[in-house]
């Protein structure tokens, strides 16, 4: 009764403020996300168009700009040979530590999916590299350990291997940063750990009766229960890693042969190191348009793989 | 928990009883072996993977020559200081105070501006219904997505014609927004708080602002724990943005500072580049252990990345 009593009232108030405070409403919430808006426009926005205007010029920080069309672009894809170096090495990295990323994130996902004791301790232990990684002090601690005289060559000297330049070696150097991504499945597996939560017991239990092995429950429920979760990671993960810069930067500084010289890198050396920022823009603006292709590639072929359950729809 | 514990031995128990009284199930089946082989293969990968972790920290107290001759232990045969107080004095006549004090300004204010715009940014999203609501809110989404190299450039170009160049501003300003990541996480959240309060202090005479400072503002609590958490480490943590503006080393943030001192000091001194190094993750590290909690679920539950 008193719950009746209460409600009218509400609902009146509510009625009347939508109809008479529909203006006022626009000002309270524009004004509410202002400082995202002002800050959208000045930092973001307007950066994105000037950096479109500037890959048309030959933009020096010092020197002033001319427009010169589209020789950016030329420049890039026909005569810069580091540019397709540092493409080539993107896409090595991006090839090989997004899905070993992702395979190690499932599996320990799935691993510690139980309800056996102590399970919280080994997750807080399997994420703990992550909550460290984009961390300076881990980038440095890297390179030691894998310089001439660090510690994985000391590790093989004491089994008595003959001791590898890993960071000097053009067929190594990139598989030291594809092992520190690998190492750092943290995010991800957190977030898939959070998806197989939602898979219903039952199914298991069914597939069980049914003479299912482990194997095909994997395969038959797990995986395809899994997919929007997988397309999430994925969809992120690839984002990141088109973006690597402070890993390599600090672990290999592009070196050597430019096998690691990663794309973000090679903007960074062209745009704040020898200050051609016109050329560093222009390559910017190819990295955001491949980045966003891929993009929606992924969403694009995700209505054949993706599972989402029959729900509101 | 004791009693849970000697229940479930008893059904283990019964449990193993009964199958070995029916057919006895190969040993590998039984339940105590298969957890066994669960906590001894766990185990194992855990140590694997934080063992470059406890080798950082155990390296740093390792003596000069023990570096060398004990280099893959992690506790070392005597454990020593001298790599702190030689790694603290920093470089350029410049100690390491410096540099965690500018650290501690830019992740603090950092983190306060961030969390604190993205709430009530996330409060007119969650809230108030204005007219292009969707689409700004789109627009926001897609800014997560966004290379932070298309931005950078006339980023710096700006910031440097305004003789901002070597000051904490361009580190500082973008953030008096809020970010992307919290501002949709506690959008998420305010979604979740039921609409009744709100309605009865619109009653009560409250406008919009009153709704939020009074009612939901209170509530937000784990999610702006969260969101402080992660905006801390990931300020902590960053590297690009300090590298673009800050010049002078009285401005380096520890980060920054790690870089020049691990390439000047080079081969000569791991001691103390490992000791600072151990040093600037303590910060991170107490977060975790002591917040694990919201961390773990704040991942789970909005995707973001670590």
């Amino acid at each position: 009764m008193s719950d009746l009593v209460l409600r009218l009232p509400t609902r009146q108030a509510g009625g009347r403020e939508q109809r008479s405070s529909w203006g006022q409403n626009n000002l309270v919430g524009y004004l509410f996300i202002s400082p995202w808006l002002i800050t959208f426009f000045l930092f973001a926005l307007i950066p994105i168009v000037l950096s479109f205007a500037l890959s048309f010029t030959d933009y020096h920080i010092l020197r002033g700009w001319n427009y010169i069309g589209l020789d950016n672009f030329h420049r890039m894809f026909f005569e810069d040979r580091r540019y397709w170096n540092a493409v080539r090495a993107t896409v090595k990295y991006v090839v090989f530590a997004v899905p070993l990323r992702l395979v190690f994130a499932l599996a320990v996902a799935m691993l510690l999916n139980t309800k056996r004791r102590g399970v919280s301790i080994y997750r807080a232990a399997y994420y703990a590299p992550s909550v460290v990684g984009g961390s300076i002090a881990v980038a440095v601690m890297w390179r030691e350990i894998f310089a001439r005289d660090g510690l994985v060559n000391f590790i093989l000297g004491k089994l008595g291997q003959p001791s590898v330049w890993w960071l000097g070696h053009p067929d190594y150097a990139i598989w030291t940063l594809i092992l520190l991504a690998a190492w750092q499945f943290g995010s991800p597996m957190l977030i898939f750990l959070a998806g197989l939560k939602q898979v219903p017991e039952q199914l298991y239990e069914s597939a069980s009766i049914d003479g299912a092995n482990g194997i095909q429950k994997f395969v038959k429920i797990t995986l395809p229960l899994l997919t929007p979760v997988i397309f999430f990671n994925l969809v992120m993960q690839l984002i990141a890693g088109f973006m690597t810069f402070t890993q390599a930067f600090i672990v290999t500084g592009g070196r050597p042969l430019d096998t690691t010289l990663f794309y973000a890198l090679y903007i960074y050396r062209r745009g704040f190191e020898t200050y051609e920022m016109g050329y560093a823009s222009a390559m910017a603006w190819v990295m955001l348009v491949v980045v966003a292709i891929l993009t929606a590639f992924v969403f694009w072929t995700s209505s054949r793989w993706v599972y989402y359950e029959a729900q509101d729809g | 928990m004791g009693e849970m514990e000697t229940l479930d031995r008893q059904t283990a128990a019964s449990l193993t009883a009964h199958s070995r009284a029916k057919r006895s199930a190969p040993w590998y089946r039984h339940k105590t072996v298969r957890t066994l082989v669960y906590h001894g293969f766990v185990i194992a990968t855990t140590l694997a993977m934080i063992y470059p972790i406890l080798w950082l920290f155990g390296s740093s107290l390792k003596g000069p020559n023990e570096i060398w001759t004990n280099q893959a232990a992690i506790i070392p045969n005597e454990i020593r200081f001298d790599n702190y107080v030689n790694g603290w004095r920093g470089f350029g006549g410049i100690s390491f105070s410096v540099f965690y004090k500018n650290s501690f300004i830019y992740a603090g204010l950092g983190t306060l501006f961030t969390v604190s715009a993205s709430a009530v940014v996330a409060y007119g999203f969650a809230r108030v219904k204005f007219v292009g609501r969707r689409f700004w809110f789109g627009v926001m989404l897609l800014t997560l997505m966004l290379p932070v190299q298309v931005q950078i450039i006339p980023q710096y170009i700006m910031f440097s014609e305004l003789g901002w160049l070597n000051t904490f501003y361009p580190l500082l300003l973008p953030r008096l927004g809020g970010q992307a990541f919290f501002i949709f996480m506690i959008v998420q959240f305010i979604r979740g708080i039921p609409n009744e309060l709100d309605e009865a202090a619109l009653i009560d005479g409250c406008g919009k602002a009153g709704i939020f400072f009074r009612i939901i503002l209170p509530q937000l609590k784990p999610a702006l724990v969260t969101a402080a958490i992660f905006s801390f480490y990931w300020t902590w943590e960053d590297f690009l943005t300090p590298l673009l503006y800050l010049n002078s080393p009285k401005l380096y943030t520890v980060s920054l500072a790690l870089r020049t001192f691990s390439d000047r000091s080079g081969q000569t001194d791991w001691g103390a580049i490992f000791a600072m190094s151990s040093l600037s993750l303590v910060p991170v590290f107490v977060i975790f252990v002591l917040f694990q909690r919201y961390l773990v679920e704040g991942i789970a539950t909005t995707g973001i990345k670590g």
